[in-house]
């Protein structure tokens, strides 16, 4: 069961969308899980064969719990049969399809649960399995993104000392006969939640997100004014001249502007975890999405300082959507680097944002609305955009801030070469 | 189209746009941007969603026209209509 945000305990799989010999590649959509904020499409990590279904339809289980168990492809079975550790089903780090184009657009990774480089995990699992004589690299992680966790190098030191099989965080359903998902016996089907419900777990999930946010990450917040001309006037050209289905909206060119320049402040695009910061591989940027009913997301829109501008747009699109309709895939919910918030459209001129746990800085923009402008000694009217950062100060200073923001209006200065 | 049908049209566009309202409790003469909280997202959304369905374009300059359902049902039969 992945963890989806950084205060899911459980989840419920609601159903199975693979079977017992059904082969599936990194990124295909397995199943959907109820996180009583959103139904998420979880996305598989691994490439190969189904083996078992570990946990059956309706089934409520701890974040953590493996799923199924998929023999990968190329690679041995590093472990004997006996081992519970196997590699559960669990976000991938994959850019999602836009909805336009049904094949994916990025080449096939080669697959690899074990990967022969170091592996990912929190300072804390690799001082326990030092102290345990455990090799990390032996160890499947259930962390975010595959990392291996305490808990993972507990189980796998259990197995190896030859203890039963049957990690604690195991549900109680075992495993049904490897056909085609079945019922299990004496697990109560989860009963799916009301509009009602759904609004309430979510508005107690940004609380306690919030809450731990202030709480317990020391913000600064920095301002900048962006001169917005050449935006507005590169758009109105383009938009003018494209048909209706391809316009833009200046939403993505703030976001994408916003990923290229956390190239030049690297220390703004990651994770705070076990008391220290790691920086992400990629820029996923977290675009923050307010919900009709009340209540904000802020899924992942991935690898936003790569991809050009027209498949963003598609992307964004595709995401709003999707969200609002109430379903996220796995990997736009787990794995946001940043986030931006964007409140033009309210009217807002300026954002003071909360950063979100476990990430280390947030983006905000207000309204583009016209101001006068001082430039070569004459005054004029531009429209204008106030963008703001607030950031963690375990892990960056003012300084940092400062060139990110000045990388940030330098980019919006040449919306062409985004 | 006639101008029922039209109506009926741009009722499931929005319903598209956006899923989680009741289209038939919607004034179709206030504002969408403050009745159904649309935002610049949603109305790119309903011109490629009008245009998808009637094959008429807005262009940006024309998206004052369209944020109320009257507006969007004068906008198409006036962009339908053949000119004299």
């Amino acid at each position: 069961m992945p963890s989806l945000g950084a205060d899911m305990d459980s989840g419920t799989l609601i159903a199975w969308h693979m079977a017992v010999g059904d082969h599936v590649t990194k990124g295909d959509i397995v199943a959907e899980v109820d996180t009583s904020k959103s139904v998420i499409d979880v996305e598989t990590f691994t490439t190969g064969t189904v083996e078992e279904i570990l946990v059956a339809e309706g089934a409520q289980v701890p974040v953590g719990t493996p799923l199924a168990v998929i023999r990968e492809d190329s690679a041995d079975r590093a472990e004997p049969p006996a081992t519970p550790v196997v590699p559960p089903v669990r976000a991938a780090a994959e850019t999602p399809v836009p909805a336009a184009a049904p094949t994916p657009s990025a080449p096939a990774a080669p697959p690899a649960a074990l990967p022969a480089h170091r592996p990912m995990a929190s300072p804390l699992a690799r001082r326990h399995a030092a102290a345990l004589g455990v090799d990390l690299a032996s160890v499947a992680g259930t962390g975010p993104g595959g990392a291996v966790t305490t808990t993972d190098v507990e189980r796998f030191a259990a197995t190896r000392r030859g203890e039963p099989a049957g990690p604690p965080v195991r549900a109680a359903v075992e495993a049904p006969a490897p056909a085609a998902v079945a019922a299990p016996a004496g697990q109560p089907a989860a009963q799916p939640l009301s509009t009602t419900e759904r609004q309430a777990a979510l508005r107690r999930a940004i609380g306690a997100s919030m809450a731990r946010s202030k709480r317990e990450i020391p913000h600064y917040y920095l301002a900048c004014d962006i001169d917005m001309s050449r935006v507005v006037q590169w758009l109105d050209e383009r938009n003018a001249a494209a048909p209706v289905t391809e316009r833009m909206l200046p939403a993505v060119l703030l976001l994408k502007a916003t990923a290229l320049a956390l190239h030049e402040a690297p220390d703004l695009n990651g994770f705070w975890e076990s008391d220290a910061f790691r920086p992400a591989d990629g820029v996923h940027v977290g675009v923050a999405i307010a919900l009709r009913g009340g209540g904000l997301v802020a899924p992942a829109l991935h690898d936003a300082d790569q991809r050009p501008l027209a498949e963003l747009m598609t992307g964004l699109r595709d995401l709003v959507a999707r969200v609002r309709a109430g379903r996220m895939r796995s990997s736009e919910a787990s794995e946001p680097t940043i986030t931006v918030t964007s409140l033009g459209d309210q009217g807002v001129d300026v954002v003071q944002p909360v950063i979100y746990p476990p990430q280390v800085a947030i983006v905000g923009f207000g309204r583009i609305r016209p101001r006068p402008w001082a430039a070569d000694g004459m005054l004029g009217v531009r429209p204008v955009v106030t963008a703001t950062l607030a950031a963690d100060h375990r892990v960056s200073d003012g300084h940092l801030g400062a060139t990110f923001l000045t990388a940030l209006d330098r980019l919006l200065q040449t919306p062409e070469e985004l | 189209m006639d101008e029922h049908a039209l109506r009926a049209t741009v009722l499931r566009v929005l319903g598209e746009v956006a899923p989680e309202v009741d289209v038939t409790d919607v004034d179709p003469a206030e504002d969408l941007r403050e009745q159904l909280d649309l935002d610049s997202m949603d109305i790119l959304n309903l011109a490629i969603g009008l245009f998808q369905a009637t094959g008429v374009e807005v262009p940006e300059r024309d998206y004052g026209r369209i944020v109320t359902v009257d507006g969007c049902v004068s906008y198409l039969t006036q962009s339908m209509t053949p000119p004299a």
